[in-house]
């Protein structure tokens, strides 16, 4: 019945609960990728992972191939992966550098790193025709819009919308938190990028950023092993303490069930969310305090309070990117199908902080976000099943009802009601989100 | 010779603990300091301090042999299979007080629920001389599919 009506989406999603469709339908994913992911603001990657002109790595927004390139002028643009010529595919490689401008494999037709045709071989061929330099048919398409925040690289497809600002709204604390806890104000992306595929929905990875209800279910079994042996580790040091690393792991059973309704979602406009509550909160050893040191002398000790103060675990920005800015991890969400979805895995470092600090963000991406992770692995195999029952005629609809009716509104923002950190407040939000974009 | 052979005979053991489960027996293998290193890709010299697919000393081993054998560790309930073929060995380095250096070729097929995904690659062994046989002091696994997407993770040694 509801196939029928496709046009009208708003059947689809109601406050406390989806139509299963809205994971599995193809057509919905079509809709999908030319409503939200080929509109919105869409994070491309960090202007360190191109730092020479030429550089340049391809990347998927919604279903169109692009490439982001820095300019010789320093900029960095993107630009759709299509020879305007005969639709050639401009970079067949994932990253790599261009040399002094593109030149098509097809029919070698050059362009400037800003996508403006540079030359056509024999172009006399074209004198009398609509094509040649002046017509702006015969130069690359670029991304309607683009914008570098603190670094961060983001394009949209559409020509109007919000800012990228006005989008990002108070996610944007993703982005200046990570940067504050540098002593220089920038971080610098570590290149490597690990690439995992999950056959779900990509809507089920972002419903599970905030989920604070499963790690206690799902990443038990890694949590145990980690704290039996950070017990083992712990009473043999001398300190005391096992590495922070083990914690990072063990806090995933330590933290028991009941524990993660302290914690808080607060949910913006756009289906952004904010995690508050941090695993680590201000250890005391002897790396950190040195690392403090040398803010306090960057920022000032009122400054640095205010950097360091900043409570948060976990930012999604909707629909694509998933920050842990406290431990500089980004994962972006790249949706490969109704039913595949692929996420671009990067961590980075923090200018002017001392080696010790970066490598708690390095174990972090080792155990947690590596393709032989200690953690994914579980939530990899609920997407699965997940998108499996979905999948099926056992239920219509899917709930996001806990903690309903009892969320917390002010200035645009909901928040999960005090100790309801197990709400799915944000889950609603995006869900409500999806729907204002698919109307 | 014999060296050659004794050599051949401990890397198809250990391949053959892994693909048996016996995770403590391929735990043991290893030197007390002993690490298990997979590169994201060839170009990296060391494992510490850089992005690493598994960069594990003999604690972060038992962490995942525990978490492997935890009862909810719900990647592990489907039926999962896994075959080594080790071959090409060489030893590369043999020095008078027992230390080897061996490089081998390999290639893994794994099977979870219906699914069969192949993973090659080459094998280094920084090998110990004891009397035991040999201990591992590193293993460095540089996988041909090191840098392509997974599909899925990996959940234990290759």
């Amino acid at each position: 019945m509801l196939r029928e009506n496709i046009n009208d989406l708003s059947k689809y999603v109601e406050p406390d609960r989806v139509r299963r469709e809205v994971y599995t339908d193809a057509q919905i994913f079509d809709l999908e990728m030319q409503r939200i992911h080929e509109k919105v603001w869409i994070y491309c990657g960090h202007e360190t992972q191109v730092p020479k002109a030429g550089d340049y790595y391809t990347l998927q927004i919604g279903r169109q191939p692009m490439i982001m390139v820095r300019g010789a002028n320093g900029k960095v643009n993107v630009l759709y992966n299509r020879c305007p010529h005969r639709g050639n595919m401009l970079c067949g490689d994932r990253k790599g550098n261009t040399g002094d401008f593109f030149r098509c494999s097809y029919h070698a037709w050059t362009f400037h790193h800003d996508g403006k045709l540079k030359t056509i071989p024999m172009k006399e061929a074209y004198a009398g025709t609509r094509y040649g330099k002046d017509n702006p048919d015969c130069s690359i398409k670029k991304a309607a819009r683009v914008q570098n925040y603190r670094g961060f690289i983001f394009a949209s497809l559409a020509s109007d919308g919000p800012t990228l600002k006005e989008f990002l709204g108070k996610a944007i604390v993703a982005f200046d938190d990570m940067c504050d806890r540098a002593p220089r104000g920038e971080v610098e992306v570590v290149p490597n990028c690990f690439r995992v595929i999950q056959h779900s929905n990509w809507k089920l990875f972002l419903e599970n950023q905030l989920d604070a209800l499963h790690p206690s279910v799902v990443h038990q079994s890694t949590g145990r092993a980690a704290h039996e042996v950070e017990k083992i580790l712990a009473k043999k040091a001398k300190s005391g303490a096992a590495p922070l690393s083990y914690h990072m792991l063990s806090a995933f059973a330590t933290v028991t069930i009941d524990k993660w309704d302290n914690f808080q979602t607060i949910n913006y406009p756009y289906g952004h969310s904010v995690l508050t509550g941090y695993m680590g909160l201000r250890p005391q050893d002897p790396d950190t305090l040195a690392y403090d040191k040398i803010m306090i002398k960057a920022y000032g000790k009122k400054r640095f309070e205010e950097i360091i103060g900043v409570n948060i675990h976990h930012v999604l920005v909707y629909p694509g990117l998933s920050v842990q800015s406290p431990l500089q991890q980004l994962r972006a969400v790249r949706p490969l199908g109704v039913d595949r979805t692929l996420t671009e895995i990067w961590h980075f470092r923090l200018k002017g902080a001392p080696e010790p600090i970066y490598r708690r963000s390095l174990a972090y991406y080792n155990l947690v976000n590596s393709p032989a992770t200690l953690i994914n692995a579980d939530d990899l195999e609920n997407f699965w099943k997940c998108h499996q029952g979905l999948a099926s005629d056992g239920g219509d609809w899917v709930s996001l009802a806990r903690h309903y009716g009892r969320d917390v509104e002010q200035d645009g923002a909901v928040s999960s009601g005090p100790n309801m950190g197990t709400s799915e407040a944000p889950m609603r939000g995006q869900m409500k989100a999806w729907a204002e974009y698919m109307k | 010779m014999n060296e050659q052979h004794a050599v051949e005979q401990f890397l198809y053991q250990q391949s053959e603990l892994l693909d048996n489960k016996k995770w403590q027996d391929w735990i043991d293998l290893f030197t007390p300091d002993g690490i298990y290193w997979m590169p994201p890709d060839r170009s990296y010299k060391t494992w510490d301090g850089q992005p690493a697919i598994f960069a594990e000393d003999k604690n972060l081993m038992e962490v995942r042999m525990r978490r492997v054998l935890h009862p909810d560790a719900w990647s592990q309930r489907p039926l999962w299979e896994t075959n080594h073929v080790v071959s090409n060995v060489v030893i590369t380095k043999n020095s008078p007080k027992g230390n080897l250096v061996v490089k081998s070729r390999f290639h893994m097929m794994e099977l979870r629920r219906d699914d069969v995904r192949h993973f090659a690659g080459s094998y280094e062994h920084h090998l110990k001389k004891v009397s035991s046989g040999y201990k591992i002091k590193l293993q460095r696994v540089d996988m041909a599919n090191a840098q392509a997407a997974y599909d899925y993770v990996l959940q234990v040694w290759v």
